[in-house]
């Protein structure tokens, strides 16, 4: 602007010379010399007026504006305020080629472990086990807990792709999930492809760090392996009323615990689930459902109290019953908060089981359990949680003559914990449990973990 | 063909056919789900009998800090138009509702995704992006809110926006509009009018929630309670904020109704300026009814506390 000005003042000044010029000669040198002065003013005008689009358009309205035009509005054209409004003013976009990244997010976590009674032969009695479920508190000692890696980002209008891995302590990576989901079906409907973790129950769809114990209730260690994720698909629909309810289903591969060694075309696994929610007010909301999942197994290998190894084929049908509840005074859940959650699982396996001696044996059993959970954020930052779990190894079908397990004990679990949040993205937590999975004496665990998140976290479901 | 193949492909036809038959029912009003409550009054204005508002959050709530809850995702689910601040106010929960609700027309980009900070010069933007200076927003301060003349622009975008959504009713959202722009266009001037004694007067935030206040005002915010946005104050901070205000003396510690006052009453134990509680947003005390009442509440008692000296 200020070139402006001079520019006009060299031509004030300019306007009298004329008139003192005697000579034409030296009038038309004086008048080239302005024109000169001119186009090369205008011409670095025209390069800072440029420059200034330029700035304006990488900067969302983040540097001043000149005077003249509207300071508080971020669009080139701000409606002006009063008049008929033609065109919707659009946002300018903040352009980086660092924006097209997907977004990414680390969560670290490490533990300290102390146990009364050796974790190496940790076994939920009564419960059969495959090698890759994930069961017991782990290794004495510090551990590295399990670091997970997520990208996240769109695709194109129509799609969003996800992927999380778990890096272990062991040096080895996990695929937790890859997944495609899309964004554009609409009338509630979202289709998601690749690998992810179930919509069973409620516990299932999170990832560790969003639990809010430590580990993973006894009746998911026992019966879904640590948590259900499959290759496959999804289809889920958010009906359109005023309640939530969502239904789902998955079908897929059914590679993993209870299903697994299934080779053949079709599904090994399928899945339906339903929830319901809502609000009680502005202080209560709610969430609960049902859901159930089968799963197909061809010569599974289980280990059942470090008894002969054996291989199951058959199927089993995972019932999950679900109900959460949170609380916070208005709503406003950063100075206190209550969390209820319990769920009720239900596995019916039917099939044969196969002997190290070749025996063939009919199994028909219902082993079940649950757990029931309460967490109170008592102050700013500071949670105290407790959570009772028990399992039911069921009866097994008199018909088969098996009495392969003891069914007269009934694994049990007691767990407090306490953790602290110095900001959203670190969190410490202790953790005392009374582990009664094993016969004998209890097994009384001490844990203490560090959870932190880097990058761009995501936001986490209800 | 084994039973539970034939049970899966009935349970698909079901679906399919729920879905086929679920026709959305033809309703009259645009459904807008607001995520704060001064854009659910901002839509409401604007659209009258013509537009269905529905609050995400209310003003006793932090709007950094809300669960994606099932009933959002519904109500998510069914709206024509999200209207929200924009600005990573709302990252911790409402990419998880667009995610979950299954509806194509409110996804970013589309024309029922309407972020307001996208419109107005936001304040306070951060020149490094770092999580050691605590919870910061790159895009600046979402809380656009607190100043009239930006929400004069943002009714002019949410006008226009609700008027593309719904062509058939355009003339009258457009007079509508323009006639809001009138009222806003008077009220503001009566309240830049009314809040001239408070010009220049130094004042301590909680949460540096009211840099936008302060721009319209010309208020000048001497500390803040929180040592890094979205940190609580600790003790240590507070007595260096305490000594702060010895050097420069405050008129008043300014605190929205859904944050804590234990810390700005600690300082006021100790000498500190007076706390005055603002609404924030429409809702926050009983004056702000409305997007009207909210300024005129918040002025009353910003001159009510200012008013002795």
């Amino acid at each position: 602007m200020s070139i402006v000005v001079r520019a006009s003042v060299l031509l004030a000044l300019a306007a009298p010379l004329c008139a003192l010029a005697e000579s034409s000669s030296e009038l038309s040198q004086i008048r080239q010399a302005i024109e000169a002065l001119k186009r090369d003013h205008e011409a670095r005008l025209q390069a800072l007026e440029a420059r200034l689009r330029a700035a304006e358009a990488s900067s969302t309205g983040a540097s001043p504006r000149p005077s003249g035009t509207a300071p508080l509005a971020a669009s080139p054209s701000p409606t002006p305020p009063g008049a008929a409004m033609p065109a919707p003013a659009s946002p300018v976009p903040a352009a980086s080629t660092g924006s097209f990244n997907p977004a990414m997010s680390v969560i670290l976590s490490g533990l300290y472990t102390r146990t009364s009674r050796d974790p190496a032969g940790y076994a939920i009695a009564g419960f059969a086990r495959t090698a890759d479920a994930e069961a017991g508190p782990g290794t004495r000692g510090f551990s590295l807990a399990e670091t997970e890696l997520g990208l996240s980002a769109a695709v194109d209008p129509w799609l969003r792709g996800t992927v999380n891995l778990a890096l272990g302590s062991d040096d080895s990576i996990a695929v937790e999930e890859a997944y495609l989901q899309t964004t554009a079906l609409g009338h509630g409907l979202t289709l998601t492809a690749g690998r992810f973790k179930s919509a069973i129950g409620y516990l299932n769809s999170k990832h560790a760090h969003q639990w809010d114990f430590v580990d993973a209730p006894l009746a998911y260690q026992a019966l879904l392996g640590g948590g259900d994720a499959d290759d496959g698909v999804q289809l889920k629909w958010v009906v359109p009323t005023d309640t939530y309810v969502s239904l789902g289903m998955e079908a897929g591969r059914g590679k993993g615990f209870p299903g697994g060694g299934d080779s053949r075309n079709g599904l090994g696994r399928w899945a339906l689930t339903a929830h319901l929610g809502g609000d009680w007010g502005d202080s209560h909301s709610w969430q609960a459902g049902l859901s159930v999942l089968q799963s197909k197994a061809v010569g599974q290998a289980w280990t059942l109290d470090g008894d002969l190894a054996r291989a199951f084929t058959g199927r089993t049908r995972v019932w999950v019953a679900d109900a959460v509840w949170t609380w916070a005074p208005q709503g406003n859940a950063s100075r206190s908060s209550v969390k209820l959650q319990g769920e009720w699982l239900r596995a019916e396996r039917r099939g044969e089981v196969a002997d190290e001696a070749g025996g063939v044996f009919g199994l028909r059993s219902a082993p079940s359990g649950g757990y029931l959970q309460a967490v109170w954020q008592f102050m700013p930052r500071w949670r105290v949680g407790l959570r009772g779990d028990w399992l039911d190894p069921g009866s097994v079908d008199p018909a088969t003559g098996m009495a392969w397990a003891d069914t007269a004990f009934k694994p049990r679990r007691r767990t407090l914990m306490l953790d602290y949040s110095p900001s959203e993205f670190s969190r410490v937590r202790w953790q005392l449990a009374q582990d009664r999975a094993r016969p004998g004496a209890a097994d009384t665990q001490f844990q203490l973990q560090y959870q932190i998140s880097l990058g761009a976290h995501g936001a986490h479901a209800y | 063909m084994t039973p539970y193949r034939i049970r899966i492909h009935s349970l698909v036809g079901f679906m399919a056919a729920a879905v086929l038959g679920a026709s959305l029912p033809a309703q009259a009003a645009l459904r807008v789900l607001a995520c704060e409550p001064e854009w659910g009054a901002l839509a409401q204005e604007l659209g009258g009998p013509l537009v269905e508002a529905a609050v995400a959050t209310t003003a006793l709530q932090d709007p950094h800090q809300i669960q994606a809850r099932p009933s959002l995702i519904a109500r998510a689910r069914n709206a024509d138009l999200v209207a929200c601040t924009g600005a990573e106010l709302e990252a911790g929960w409402l990419p998880v509702l667009l995610q979950q609700s299954g509806n194509a027309r409110i996804q970013p980009g589309q024309a029922g995704h309407f972020m307001a900070a996208d419109f107005v010069r936001k304040l306070d933007v951060p020149a490094q992006l770092d999580r050691s200076q605590g919870d910061v927003h790159a895009a600046g301060n979402p809380h656009i809110q607190t100043d009239p003349r930006r929400i004069a622009l943002v009714a002019a975008a949410l006008s226009a926006r609700l008027q593309q959504l719904a062509p058939a009713q355009a003339p009258e959202l457009q007079r509508r509009g323009a006639d809001f722009q009138q009222r806003w266009q008077q009220a503001t001037e009566r309240w830049t009018a009314r809040a001239t004694p408070l010009r220049g007067a130094a004042v301590v935030s909680q949460h540096r929630a009211f840099s936008y206040l302060y721009d319209w005002l010309g208020l000048k915010e001497v500390a803040v309670l929180e040592p890094k946005p979205g940190v609580e104050p600790g003790v240590a901070h507070l007595q260096s904020v305490l000594a702060t205000l010895k050097a420069t003396p405050a008129r008043m510690t300014l605190v929205a109704a859904y944050q804590d006052t234990r810390a700005s009453e600690w300082l006021t134990q100790r000498g500190g300026p007076p706390v005055v509680k603002l609404a924030f947003t429409v809702g926050g005390t009983e004056g702000a009814k409305d997007l009207f009442g909210l300024f005129d509440d918040t002025l009353s008692r910003l001159l009510a506390a200012a008013g002795p000296k």
